[in-house]
């Protein structure tokens, strides 16, 4: 308790810099995040637990949960692969496939949901195909899996990348020497290596999945109860002018951000007690 | 490297995977990434030409495209300085002074990536749209900020916040603070030991940074969507004229407009690539969004 709340420095526009930072973070986040809390206390617990506990928004709740969740696993066991792939083979084309991987994070999410809407519609490249063979999957949950993958896809790459690079190839050779197949090295010295940083990265892709709306929307075909997303049912609640219900669900998906959140701050302080880096 | 056949002798490294077993995970992340990232930027470009250049390149000369490129300039030419700004100011405060509660204002910084950007656009509007008290005073004295441009870049610079500050943290923090201390003991002032010894240090984490908050402030589209109230030539940024046009099976026009989208989101990328490749030491070598 002793310790002042900021130790004194030579350096200079602790005052500016501080100053800036408290604003801008109160003015732009906390303010408007504080006004959707205030909204709900306002609107009452009760009216909130009665928007949430219908039929509807509970269909968009699960929804966008579950197939973020299953979209988040595709791209934790791809995303491994992957960036096991880009940090140690060398191949022709190889540096274009690792700019290729952010695209997600570079390409706007409308284009990315319309362009998905286009290949899997079944007149589209894709959607056809899949017709042939007696699937459809534009304006089904499919749709969205696929959308939901294509903004999440980088996450888990990125974060397990650099942790391959930083691998040190002596751990891998006392392996082999002692006896272990490749596989077994593999399954057993390496993979737990890892685990830290593809849960770090799963846990953004999830995050970023449950919240997405851009690229979901074209391709999910919103049909109440069956492909409509908790972040549409929100846009159309504000459509509709109905600001409680609006906050209400708001409300209810910020509270399932900030567990994610937690669970994220969690599993980076498991690691570094653990391994000693993230 | 092992993987390199140097010697004409060859022999099966036991730090390597078998040839067979390569190959197979090789085309695994080939075929993937063509399927799903290549492929709809494939299909952006060629729905756009699908009735030729001429139709696309009309499409992209009438009123209220013209009108949307506008507005998405002006969004990114004023949320990109303001959140380079905020960037610079917080990693400055973060790394250059000791205080409680470091981790927590991290978090708080951090709070808008996880948090949905249609959730963003509705604390917004909440905020200050025309039924809260503070919304009510601002439209009343004739400065509305929901549905229209404030409100757009005050949502802009939500769903944004984090990407300056994030970049430039990790590569301060590493710089440590011994040259900006020697620099203050010969005599320089505050400003000078900035611009002279800090910048130098940190322009290329912040052109970077700089770089993906320009793209996501460009392409943002769901916190904008809910803000911007979708007013035809006035509040219609580029994504939500995309949105209107291909809910009207404006196919051509919508693809046109995207493809615009797509190609500096390639540029972006390519920008990004060359900075990773030629300045890797000076950028933070963190994942980023």
């Amino acid at each position: 308790m002793g310790r002042p709340l900021i130790h004194r420095s030579p350096m200079p526009g602790l005052g500016l810099s501080m100053g800036i930072t408290i604003t801008m973070l109160s003015l732009v986040v906390l303010l408007p995040i504080g006004a959707l809390l205030w909204k709900g206390a306002s609107f009452g617990l009760g009216n909130i637990w009665e928007t949430v506990n219908r039929p509807r928004v509970w269909a968009a709740l699960y929804l966008s949960f579950r197939l973020s969740l299953l979209a988040a696993l595709f791209n934790l066991v791809f995303g491994v692969v992957l960036a096991w792939v880009l940090a140690r083979y060398r191949f022709a084309g190889r540096r274009i496939l690792d700019a290729t991987v952010d695209l997600p994070f570079a390409l706007p999410t409308a284009v990315a949901g319309i362009a998905l809407a286009a290949l899997y519609a079944p007149n589209g490249a894709f959607g056809s195909l899949a017709k042939e063979l007696g699937f459809t999957i534009a304006y089904t949950q499919w749709g969205i899996f696929i959308a939901l993958i294509f903004v999440g896809l980088p996450f888990v790459t990125r974060t397990v990348q650099p942790v391959v690079e930083e691998i040190e190839r002596e751990v891998e050779e006392v392996s082999a020497t002692l006896g272990a197949s490749r596989l077994y090295t593999i399954m057993r010295v390496i993979m737990p290596m890892l685990t830290p940083a593809a849960l770090t990265g799963f846990a953004l892709a999830l995050a970023r999945a449950v919240g997405e709306y851009g690229s979901v929307i074209f391709i999910a075909g919103n049909i109440p109860l069956r492909t409509e997303i908790a972040p549409l049912l929100i846009v159309i609640q504000l459509e509709e002018f109905n600001y409680d219900a609006a906050s209400a669900i708001g409300i209810a998906m910020l509270l399932i951000s900030f567990a994610m959140l937690l669970a994220i701050n969690l599993i980076q302080v498991w690691s570094r007690r653990r391994i000693g880096y993230v | 490297m092992s993987d390199t056949p140097l010697a004409p002798l060859q022999f099966r490294s036991a730090i390597a995977e078998p040839r067979a077993a390569r190959w197979a995970l090789i085309g695994i992340v080939v075929l993937g990434l063509g399927v799903l990232l290549f492929a709809p930027l494939i299909a952006v470009f060629a729905e756009a030409l699908t009735r030729g250049w001429a139709a696309a390149l009309a499409s992209l000369g009438n009123r209220d495209a013209r009108a949307a490129i506008k507005l998405t300039l002006t969004i990114a030419a004023i949320s990109v300085p303001l959140n380079a700004a905020f960037g610079i100011a917080a990693a400055w405060f973060i790394t250059k002074f000791d205080f409680r509660g470091k981790a927590f204002l991290i978090t708080l910084i951090d709070l808008p990536f996880s948090v949905s950007p249609v959730v963003a656009g509705l604390c917004i509007v909440l905020m200050f749209g025309a039924n809260s008290a503070l919304g009510g005073w601002l439209v009343a004295s004739g400065y509305p900020v929901v549905f229209a441009l404030p409100g757009i870049v005050l949502a802009t610079v939500f769903v944004t916040f984090p990407f300056v500050a994030r970049e430039l943290i990790p590569v301060m923090v590493e710089q440590g603070r011994a040259e900006e201390e020697a620099a203050l003991t010969l005599g320089a002032s505050g400003a000078r030991t900035f611009l002279t010894v800090t910048l130098p240090n940190i322009r290329w984490a912040l052109l970077y940074g700089v770089l993906l908050c320009n793209a996501r402030a460009m392409g943002e589209f769901g916190a904008v969507a809910v803000v911007s109230g979708k007013i035809r030539g006035q509040t219609a940024s580029i994504p939500i004229t995309i949105e209107m046009l291909y809910n009207e099976y404006l196919s051509v026009a919508a693809f046109s407009l995207a493809a615009l989208l797509a190609m500096l989101g390639l540029i972006t990328l390519l920008l990004k690539t060359i900075l990773e490749l030629r300045h890797a030491d000076q950028i933070a070598a963190t994942y980023h969004h």
